[in-house]
């Protein structure tokens, strides 16, 4: 099981060492892609974690019991469609493949899926299509 | 020999019996049944583009004050716009930001806002700040004004951009080691990318590369409206070196447009902003081409294999103007998403909308179709040659 996703920790929990955990007690993988973590200052985490299902499941439950949010990943950047103007200036932009013209139609999808949520797409969209949200 | 004459084709669309094809459906009725028997069946073939056009703007008649006032000094929403015309008019330009705009000074500049979006919110028909101050005089004592307006309460609004609708355009790469924020958009180091900006097969003046039918008067589509070509355009060069097809092998032909803009759409009209370079406004262009004749046709149907752009170094060759490019490359490879220069492969990215240009292509056909547009043959064709207009040369 593999899953990337948006790590919300509240004030009192930023000092937790808690990647140490979900890997030596969960036995799980985890990629930071993203993170803004400060002391004693709420935080956000951009993560792929991976491992086996039932492990992955008490990670994310551990992480909920000690008061961290998770939310899932495409809500973080929001491809508004009727600002998209379908030019194309993003897909040279977006590291992660998720902005992509599909030819032969020559049309702008966003994958979500796909998204890291690097915000590179976000000054680079000259008509401001991209948002991001949280 | 096919012939046909303006009138000839008027008859047939106000009788709703028009054959009107896009620019992109041409190439193929041309490729299975010849030049000859589509001349013979095709009347107007559409075309369309919809990307970043800088020399864009409007005039305003603002309307007078009780008392009245010479406005010398004129903002909206805070962008300044030209007020050194008669007491109540004044001229905006695409590219104008506030001047509380921090600009580059905490390179590269967001540009949020400027002129291009003053545009799109007045034809989207949002309130709009009017700023207004002048020194006052005996027949215009008003020195000041501040009112919330929108288009409709306006006397005139009147779209005029002085170059649109580039016939041919560089593509843009970066030799340097550092990222370059240009009006060609991000340009990452090494090549790390490559953007383009025409439409390609459907693109105006790549389907009458002679400017044949285009000229002052040519009724087109402008922004989601009405409009007219009233000039050639700033910067129009038609000396540029051409391909057996006609169509030039760098940026050539340009052209000065004019609309009501009272009748336009903000889907066709769209303030852009580029990182570290400024403000923008996407326009929205049509032009139909009558097919009076096969050589008319046959320039129609030009693909995107055969139409070339030069590649060009955005962080030497074009702002120190060296005129050098390191290549040559087709609108089909442009459009593939990667092009080779030298031994590389290098992603392309567009700045002009594909999809808008047929989405546009497309609506001028229906509006065709339905016997409400009809063509107009220009009172001149806009210079297919420097030697009869006094040229200087394109900076």
């Amino acid at each position: 099981m593999k899953q990337k996703m948006v790590l919300y920790f509240p004030s009192t929990t930023t000092e937790q060492p808690f990647t140490y955990y979900l890997i030596k007690d969960y036995n799980l993988m985890i990629n930071i892609l993203k993170a803004n973590i400060n002391p004693r200052k709420e935080g956000r985490a951009v993560v792929e974690i991976s491992g086996d299902k039932k492990d992955y499941l008490a990670g994310l439950e551990y992480l909920q019991s000690r008061g961290v949010k998770i939310f899932p990943l495409e809500q973080e950047i929001v491809w508004q469609e009727d600002r998209c103007t379908h030019c194309g200036a993003c897909v040279v932009i977006c590291p992660a493949g998720a902005l992509v013209l599909e030819r032969p139609e020559m049309e702008v999808k966003f994958l979500g899926e796909k998204c890291i949520v690097c915000e590179h797409c976000i000054k680079a969209c000259p008509s401001r299509a991209m948002e991001a949200r949280y | 020999m096919i012939k046909k004459t303006y009138e000839e084709i008027n008859a047939k669309i106000r009788a709703g019996e028009a054959v009107v094809v896009t620019a992109e459906e041409v190439i193929s009725m041309v490729r299975e049944q010849g030049v000859e028997e589509t001349a013979a069946a095709v009347d107007v073939v559409t075309t369309g583009t919809f990307g970043p056009m800088c020399s864009s703007g409007a005039f305003f008649c603002l309307g007078h004050s009780k008392p009245r006032m010479k406005m010398s000094r004129v903002f909206l929403n805070g962008v300044e716009a030209y007020a050194g015309l008669a007491a109540v008019d004044a001229y905006l330009g695409a590219t104008q930001i506030p001047e509380t705009d921090p600009d580059n000074k905490n390179f590269p500049g967001e540009f949020n806002y400027g002129g291009g979006h003053v545009l799109e919110d007045l034809v989207a028909g949002k309130e709009v700040l009017l700023e207004a101050t002048a020194y006052g005089t005996d027949c215009y004592p008003k020195k000041k004004l501040e009112k919330m307006v929108r288009l409709e309460d306006l006397p005139q609004a009147t779209l005029y951009n002085p170059r649109n609708a580039y016939q041919n355009y560089n593509v843009a790469v970066n030799l340097s080691d550092r990222t370059l924020y240009t009006y060609m958009g991000i340009l990452k180091p090494n090549m790390g990318n490559a953007n383009y900006s025409t439409s390609g097969q459907l693109s105006p003046l790549f389907n009458d590369p002679l400017y044949r039918t285009i000229g002052m008067g040519t009724k087109i589509f402008l922004g989601g409206g009405v409009g007219y070509v009233s000039w050639q355009g700033t910067q129009h060069s038609p000396d540029a070196l051409r391909g057996e097809n006609g169509v030039p092998l760098t940026p050539a032909g340009t052209l000065a447009v004019i609309g009501d803009m009272k009748q336009m759409s903000s889907k066709w009209l769209r303030g852009v902003s580029f990182m570290g370079y400024g403000v923008s406004l996407m326009v929205g262009v049509g032009i139909p081409i009558p097919i009076l004749d096969e050589e008319i046709l046959k320039f129609t149907a030009v693909s995107d294999e055969e139409i070339f752009a030069p590649v060009v170094d955005y962080s030497e060759s074009y702002p120190q103007g060296l005129g050098e490019t390191i290549g040559q490359v087709s609108y089909a490879q442009l459009k593939s998403g990667e092009i080779s220069v030298g031994d590389r492969l290098i992603p392309t990215a567009p700045l002009s909308s594909y999809r808008g240009a047929r989405d546009i292509a497309i609506l001028l056909k229906e509006w065709i179709q339905e016997g409400e547009f009809l063509l107009t043959r220009p009172v001149f064709t806009i210079p297919a040659s420097s030697e009869k207009f006094n040229y200087k040369g394109a900076i």
